[in-house]
């Protein structure tokens, strides 16, 4: 069947029946109460909930083949618990296992890789599946689709009852004896713990995982004690130079400077950027540039922002500190500097990502964003977006929060290069569409920028870019210009074996990956 | 010889025909005049690939909205002839002529590219030239060369070389330099043509870039060299005339508009002649100001 952003998809792989897009608003949520596996429990005895290791605890959880569990990935590379997790399962002998972390890093030793292998893992949901792994699901790796959502879908997943949760392990910076966890302190600070929140809420079992344990109670708390069964202390949570990393250096690529000036300056040029506006930037190379390019407008017009929200960096820190922006609401911490920043600064607060991005609440805060930027690998003439399959359909990414963004945000900016090394970024049609063009405003690139005549605020927004001098271009003039720099690629083969299915924010299939056939 | 129309200069920016992403790239930014270069940054042994490459863009992939030439290699080496070959069939606006010491250097590179027009049916004079004064010996003989051939649309000032000629030591302010820049300068002006300042070479020092670049639009220069694409649009700021330059301009063209009506061979403005180069100019600001994003042409009441 076809979907509404044409995309073909089957009805049904084994038991998981597809529901095909229908369009960025078009679905309503399910009436029933939100679900989720926790239960009543009585208070440990002795006062603590400490475990010896991690063996202990996954047995104390009970958990069993064919079970969920689940990780967040604020610790980035660096993180070292969902190896150590991982490898005392399959110890245990335990199989056929989901994974569903709120995205997959790309851990090395071991790799998840080896887990798929042995029969630990048959099943992964996630965000994003990157590097080793990421190819190695593409080339076929596993039997079932990879079910790929969004930062704000999962939240919606787990309380529709579609990823139930039966053990979540939650590293943490610093954690007490009693559960009560965070990522803010200790040698390993991460920053927010956002992505776990709807896990302790949710999980049938809760394990809190540290190598820093403080006197009780552990303050500040980002996970509360009331939701948390076991803590274990490890030796090491992570590689502290890649959890710790400091604040990005700001890109000289005259290219990136270039797509994020113009996208800073369509932001300015608009009618929305007045006092108490709100923005979202990310933290790829462009949207660091872009949100010193911002900040440089804001200054230029004496104009104050009312939030920052999503992933915080060094940059956007900055702009707080300079009382720029009055609230940053940090779903994730993207450097040691925002990630020290939650415990330092009071307008700096640790928000859960539901809070930040999951449609089916009574608001996510991302539904009050003026702006959003954001990257991406290819754009087509239709305006939809992929966000994580590359020139050669390898897996560059995850969906992170782009599709959720795109939606919520009055104004949506997709920032990328016209061509990429010798392959077009803006095409006639994205490999994998992952958003769709008509929650697109926008698209930024060194060759111009391109409004979508689709879009809500086209015509409000072409007559302010025009005020500003601001030099427009069609896609479509994007599209032959990139092809005629590049030429045409050849079209990535595949089998028929859906290996990744893309959902929608909602919950809908936007579009499925398949088998890559490699000569 | 063609009519020569308008052309900015206020930036140039030269992309290394030994690196296909930066030819692509440079299309993109905002430089008035791109260069290909095959001369300094193009190593001996790929000078045959920078060539062949070049030779594609330019005839291929040429943007239509900036002024476009190609660097050839100096006027003693054995690259010259070849690059010309290539040069001038791929059909670029102009070329740049790097070292430059002597009028007939350009006089006899100016009799081969016209053999080469010829040969491809081209119309001789067609490709213009721009000359690069880099040494003590070009410095003192800008005047001459600076009249040299009818295709010389600007000359430029490059400080590198030269500060190694003159026994000189290369600073920021470039007191070193300051003759050289107002001997050029002189030259272009008796010549007619346009001047072009000297690359700032700290690409992280953005108000040495400025202060540099108002002084070179103070001294009269018509455009800078960029060494990297951030200090483009910098450049392009001060080089964008202001109102009051805007407004005698167009008192100049209205002028000679007047003169054409009324049938006069000589047009006077507030007491003196207005000659060939002041329209010139006029219409350069002008051209300035609209690439800057100001209209001009369609507002006649500014005063």
């Amino acid at each position: 069947m076809k979907n509404a952003v044409g995309r073909e998809i089957p009805e049904r792989i084994g038991d998981y029946a597809l529901k095909p897009y229908e369009g960025a608003y078009a679905v309503d949520p399910s009436k029933e109460p939100v679900h989720s596996l926790r239960t009543a429990a009585k208070p440990a005895a002795g006062g603590t909930k400490l475990l010896g290791t991690i063996e202990e605890a996954v047995r104390a959880c009970g958990l069993k083949d064919g079970m969920t569990i689940s990780f967040h990935h604020s610790f980035r590379e660096g993180d070292e618990i969902v190896g150590q997790v991982l490898t005392a399962i399959r110890a245990l002998g335990i199989r056929g296992l989901r994974f569903a972390p709120s995205a997959v890093v790309n851990i090395k030793n071991p790799s998840i890789v080896d887990f798929v292998k042995d029969g630990t893992i048959d099943r992964i949901e996630a965000s994003g599946i990157r590097g080793e792994l990421g190819d190695a699901v593409l080339a076929g790796l596993m039997e079932k689709p990879v079910i790929l959502r969004t930062h704000g879908s999962r939240p919606r997943a787990i309380e529709a009852g579609e990823l139930s949760i039966d053990v979540a392990f939650i590293g943490a910076s610093a954690a007490d004896s009693y559960g009560n966890a965070t990522g803010q302190i200790g040698p390993n600070a991460c920053g927010s713990l956002g992505y776990s929140f709807i896990d302790a809420t949710a999980a049938g079992r809760v394990v809190v995982v540290t190598d820093y344990l403080v006197e009780y109670p552990c303050c500040p708390a980002s996970i509360s004690q009331q939701y948390v069964d076991y803590v274990v202390k490890v030796e090491r949570i992570g590689d502290p130079e890649k959890i710790g990393m400091g604040a990005a250096r700001l890109t000289k690529n005259p290219r990136d400077l270039l797509i994020a000036e113009r996208a800073a300056r369509v932001m300015a040029a608009s009618r929305l950027f007045k006092d108490n506006f709100s923005f979202q930037t990310g933290a790829g190379a462009i949207s660091i540039a872009c949100t010193k390019y911002l900040e440089e407008q804001m200054e230029e017009r004496s104009i104050k922002a009312s939030f920052a929200l999503g992933g915080m960096t060094a940059a956007i820190v900055e702009m707080y500190k300079k009382g720029l922006v009055r609230v940053l609401e940090c779903s994730q911490s993207f450097d040691a500097v925002a990630a020290r920043a939650i415990a330092e600064e009071p307008g700096i607060v640790e928000i859960d990502n539901a809070l930040y991005a999951n449609p089916f609440t009574k608001g996510a805060m991302l539904d009050r964003l003026n702006f959003g930027v954001l990257a991406a690998l290819e754009v087509d003439t239709d305006f939809n977006v992929n966000i994580l399959t590359g020139s050669s359909g390898e897996m560059m990414g995850g969906l992170g929060g782009g599709p959720d963004v795109a939606a919520g945000a009055d104004i949506s900016i997709v920032c990328l290069p016209v061509i990429r090394g010798r392959t077009p970024s803006v095409t006639k049609r994205v490999f994998t569409c992952c958003t769709p063009g008509e929650t697109v405003a926008c698209v930024v690139t060194e060759a111009g920028i391109a409004l979508n005549p689709r879009h809500a605020r086209y015509a409000e927004l072409k007559e302010d870019l025009e005020r500003a001098n601001l030099k427009l271009v069609t896609i479509e003039e994007l599209q032959k210009l990139a092809e005629s720099l590049t030429g045409v690629p050849k079209p990535i083969e595949t089998t028929d074996k859906v290996v990744c299915v893309v959902e929608y924010r909602d919950g809908t299939v936007i579009d499925v990956i398949r088998e890559i056939k490699r000569g | 010889m063609a009519e020569k129309t308008i052309r900015l200069k206020r930036t140039s920016l030269y992309a290394s025909g030994v690196s296909p992403v930066n030819m692509v790239q440079a299309v993109f930014y905002n430089e008035d005049m791109l260069i290909y270069d095959l001369e300094d940054s193009v190593p001996a042994s790929e000078k045959d690939a920078a060539r062949f490459l070049v030779y594609q863009m330019v005839k291929h992939h040429r943007p239509k909205d900036k002024y476009v030439g190609i660097r050839v290699n100096g006027i003693y080496s054995e690259y010259l002839e070849e690059d010309l070959q290539a040069a001038v069939r791929a059909k670029p606006d102009f070329l740049r002529i790097p070292k430059v010491e002597y009028a007939r250097e350009v006089q006899d590179i100016s009799n081969r590219i016209a053999a080469i027009e010829e040969k491809i049916g081209m119309e001789t004079g067609s490709i213009d030239l721009v000359v690069n004064v880099e040494s003590y010996m070009g410095v003192i003989n800008a005047m001459e060369i600076a009249k040299a051939s009818p295709r010389i649309v600007a000359m430029a000032v490059s400080a590198e070389d030269l500060t190694a000629s003159l026994k000189a030591q290369r600073t920021k302010q470039g007191l070193e330099v300051f003759y050289a820049r107002n001997a050029v300068l002189l030259a272009c002006r008796a010549a007619g043509i346009d001047a072009l300042d000297v690359v700032f070479s700290d690409i992280n020092d953005v108000a040495g870039l400025k202060e540099d670049t108002a002084l070179a639009k103070n001294l009269g220069f018509d455009g800078k060299t960029c060494i990297h694409p951030r200090q483009i649009d910098t450049v392009n700021t001060y080089f964008t005339p202001s109102m009051k330059e805007i407004r005698y301009a167009l008192r100049v063209l209205e002028a000679v508009e007047e003169g054409k009506r009324q049938k006069k061979g000589a047009v006077v403005l507030d007491g003196g002649m207005i000659d060939k180069p002041m329209e010139l100019r006029a219409l350069t600001t002008l051209a300035q100001a609209e690439a800057a994003g100001l209209h001009v042409r369609g507002e006649e009441k500014l005063s």
